[in-house]
């Protein structure tokens, strides 16, 4: 019931009655190996490591899950979008800010598709970057910290799905709205209107994100774009480096009931952007400044820790009806979903998710279109190339509601069939079926590490299923996504593992373990910690009342407080404590918790300084202590707070150990 | 974490047999222990470490390198050692009465493997209960720091460098 459910949101009761049919019909026989087979492929053994890092999105979770391969073994999760009582990240004075936006604080995020950095279109395990779809943002994620290390909102966006695809060396990120909005001709800005004025006022936008060696992102250009949704995208590689290309659909601008009235055309349109073409332009100053308010929030250790944030005003549009050849529409059928360009860069594929074949564009013939002018119309001054004229050719039989298409550099693509729940291997070349599988059940996208950059490492791919049912043992009405490890090293795939996946990871990258393990810092210096707040010597503890507000300077090692005794807080102050860890070892973090704090703990990496603010409310004596079983006297980190009542006369007084 | 409370219960496992006594500076059974530990000479004087070789220490102490040694020693160390009485760790104006200047430094530099296999290291370990922690010193900033307790040993009198 529940799938069927799920089913009709998703795809319409048309479908329903096709897939109904082939839900039963199908049976693909099914490639398993014998388990003892599959079971040493994903077998490490204890104390070894994984071959691959894999990062996972969150989807509602908003958060980023890290996964070794091939075992499957979920191994850390990084808070991105997401408030993380875990570690307070969200919660503690340094790193709320990270949460800031154009509409205030949001706690919560919708995470959709990590992308590694890449140079030379390969990855190169310096950060992950990953878009949030519900309150348009893109993060960065430092894999030499593993932490979010800056966020940036888009602005004149909503839905911000199609992104956060790289540029083949970092050059730019990329985003789109996936819901157009109402937005005036002048500025841009959302108006006040009949949501069926849909045709008539609403757009969408296409940004490219600024990336620069150090990773800061600012937004450079938008691009003005008709009212359609915008799904995925994918950059160009190779010969085709300086274009991306981004699915759309709704090309019949419906503004209710979407799952009929957007699935009438045969085709809708995949975005072709000469990037490199639009650069220019906006370095010339092309196009014009609109107002377009975005907040980005950024933390260094080496300035502090803290989480500094800057609100930008403006942000640069180009439209296309004004600059020429910056972008062209690629018909495409049938509300396609992935947009995915192989690893030589010459074929771009897309899931038609509603096509009963997946079309393999190629980039030579659209260039040649392009000089040649075989246009068969123009949508809002954007011209509209001949479907015959850049066709490579299409996958016949590929399965029911095809999504996601990733490689494996051995010339074979892979692409995902919702409906009939099967992973379908193809020649790129011929366009040709040569195996299938099934998966357990209905998957979205799916990954082979490098598998949308020039040089996949094609050992494995993980199919990242919707739908768990009765995979795993049965936890309520709720159940965590499932994953699926297949072997692609041979011609026919095979089945190696199932394994449960937190919040709903949308897509998925994964990188050779190697390229990450070299950069990890594993402490931070002492010497280098910037924060004004640090106490940096037992000596240095201190604690100051400045008016109502009272500064706990105090330092954890193990396994004592300094301060560990405090009077003279008062009922109706604001109390800071500056945690510093004064350890310099690898993963000996310490904790801080305060009864009655209304807030989560901190959890202090070594060197590092966090704050948590505490609003004591009743006279008493009120203990703290370390959240963290730090040592064999772990139990023996504890110390107490006396607070007195307001008018009291009790004076400032602390120490350890006296 | 998990990892320390697993080393502490083999370093007490290890120790069953030995007596445990109380006196860390207690050198008497140690050429009964040397066949079981399995330390060179070299390390069961000087310790497991980096440093494999006597360090040649000048007669004279170099106060410019003692400061340099103070000052790291406050951030690094004072939250658990004091010159004269026992905190967290043992009391340290005494120290090189009772260990090699080698032995220091390798302490320092690799508490793990010393509180793991060094007979002496594990005893304190066993007294102490809390793991001398790795703070990632180099080796030079080590060598500070053993300046800095060669003037504490000499200048007894003294709680600063003066
Ligand atoms: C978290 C507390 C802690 C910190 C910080 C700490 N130590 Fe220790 N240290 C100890 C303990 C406890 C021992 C006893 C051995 C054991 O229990 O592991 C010890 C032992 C030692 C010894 C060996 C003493 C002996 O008599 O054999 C030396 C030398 C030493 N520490 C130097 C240092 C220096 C130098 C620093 C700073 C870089 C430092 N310690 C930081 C807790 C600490
Ligand atoms: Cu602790």
């Amino acid at each position: 019931m529940n799938t069927i459910h799920k089913i009709i949101r998703t795809w319409g009761l048309p479908l329903l009655v096709i897939s109904g049919f082939l839900l039963t019909g199908c049976q693909n026989g099914q490639q398993l190996g014998s388990s003892a087979d599959a079971a040493s492929k994903v077998y490490v053994s204890p104390g070894e490591h994984d071959e691959f890092y894999g990062f996972f999105s969150g989807g509602y979770n908003g958060q980023l899950g890290v996964y070794g391969l091939p075992s499957g073994r979920h191994i850390f999760t990084i808070p991105v979008f997401s408030q993380a009582p875990v570690n307070g990240y969200g919660y503690s004075e340094e790193t709320k800010a990270m949460l800031n936006t154009s509409h205030g604080f949001v706690p919560w995020g919708d995470a959709h598709h990590p992308e590694l950095s890449q140079t030379n279109g390969e990855t190169d395990g310096r950060w992950v970057f990953m878009n949030e779809n519900n309150t348009p943002r893109i993060a960065r994620i430092g894999l030499n910290e593993f932490k979010t290390q800056e966020i940036i909102e888009i602005p004149n966006s909503a839905g911000n799905h199609a992104s956060s695809f790289v540029t083949p060396n970092t050059e730019y990120v990329s985003a789109a709205t996936r819901f157009s909005i109402p937005m005036d001709d002048e500025n841009m800005q959302n108006m006040d209107v009949s949501i069926d004025s849909y045709k008539e006022n609403f757009k969408g936008t296409i940004s490219f994100i600024k990336v620069s060696d150090e990773g800061k992102m600012n937004i450079d250009f938008q691009i003005m774009m008709p009212g359609f949704d915008y799904d995925l995208s994918h950059a160009g590689k190779g010969p085709s480096n300086g274009w991306s290309f981004f699915t759309s659909y709704n090309s019949e601008q419906a503004n209710t009931l979407l799952e009929i009235n957007a699935s009438k055309n045969d085709k809708d349109f995949i975005a072709a952007i000469n990037w490199k073409k639009a650069a220019e332009y906006a370095k010339q100053g092309k196009g014009k400044m609109i107002p377009g308010e975005h907040v980005r929030n950024y933390i260094d250790h080496e300035e502090g820790g803290i989480v500094k944030s800057e609100t930008i005003d403006k942000v640069r549009v180009l439209d296309p009806r004004e600059l020429e050849g910056i972008v062209y529409f690629l018909p495409t059928p049938k509300s396609p979903h992935g947009v995915d360009v192989d690893p030589t860069g010459q074929y771009i594929a897309a899931g038609g998710k509603l096509s009963t074949v997946i079309p393999v564009h190629s980039f030579a013939k659209m260039q040649k279109a392009i000089e040649n002018e075989e246009f068969e119309g123009k949508v809002m001054g954007i011209p509209v190339l001949k479907y015959d004229s850049i066709l490579h050719g299409e996958v016949e039989n590929p399965g029911l509601g095809p999504l996601h298409t990733e490689f494996d550099g051995r010339g074979n693509a892979y692409t995902t069939a919702f409906i009939s729940s099967e992973i379908v291997k193809w020649n790129i070349e011929n366009t040709e079926v040569v195996d299938r599988i099934d998966v357990y059940y209905s998957p979205g996208h799916l990954m082979i590490p490098g598998g949308d950059s020039q040089n996949p490492d094609g050992k494995y791919l993980v199919s990242l299923n919707k739908i768990t049912k009765d995979r795993f043992l049965p936890t309520g009405p709720e159940m965590f996504h499932s994953a699926q490890l297949i072997d692609i090293s041979g011609e026919k795939m095979k089945m190696l593992l199932d394994f449960p996946t937190e919040g709903e990871p949308h897509y998925a990258q994964a990188i050779k373990a190697d390229k990450v393990i070299k950069n990890q810092k594993r402490f931070y210096k002492l010497e280098e910690n910037g924060h004004p707040k640090a106490t940096t010597s037992e000596k240095q503890a201190k604690v100051v009342r400045k008016g109502n507000e009272v500064h706990i300077y105090m330092t954890t090692i193990r396994s004592h407080f300094t301060p560990d005794n405090i009077e003279g807080v008062k009922v109706g102050d604001d109390v800071y404590f500056h945690v510093t860890n004064l350890e310099q070892d690898w993963d000996v973090p310490h904790g801080f918790a305060i009864k009655g704090a209304n807030t989560a703990e901190l959890l202090i990496m070594p060197g590092e300084t966090l704050t948590l603010k505490w609003q004591p409310k009743k006279a008493g004596v009120v203990p703290f202590y370390c959240t963290d079983f730090c040592s064999a006297l772990h139990q023996e980190m504890q110390g107490y707070v006396r607070v007195s009542e307001k008018d009291s006369d009790v004076e400032i007084a602390y120490g350890t150990g006296q | 974490m998990k990892k320390l409370i697993g080393l502490l219960v083999i370093s007490l496992t290890l120790f069953v047999g030995c007596g445990g006594g109380s006196d860390t500076g207690n050198n008497k059974s140690a050429s009964t222990e040397k066949e079981s530990s399995g330390l060179t000479d070299f390390e069961q004087k000087n310790g497991i470490g980096p440093v494999t070789e006597e360090i040649q220490l000048p007669s004279n102490i170099e106060k410019e390198l003692a400061k340099k040694g103070e000052a790291l020693f406050e951030t690094k160390c004072s939250a658990c050692h004091k010159l004269d009485e026992r905190y967290v760790g043992p009391a340290q104006r005494d120290l090189l009465d009772r260990r090699s200047p080698e032995y220091v430094m390798n302490m320092i530099l690799n508490p793990a493997e010393m509180v793991k296999k060094h007979p002496e290291a594990q005893k304190m370990l066993q007294e102490f209960m809390t793991p001398m922690p790795n703070q990632n010193l180099s080796r030079d900033e080590a060598r500070t720091i053993l300046e800095y307790f060669r003037y504490m040993k000499k200048h007894k009198d003294q709680m600063e460098i003066q």
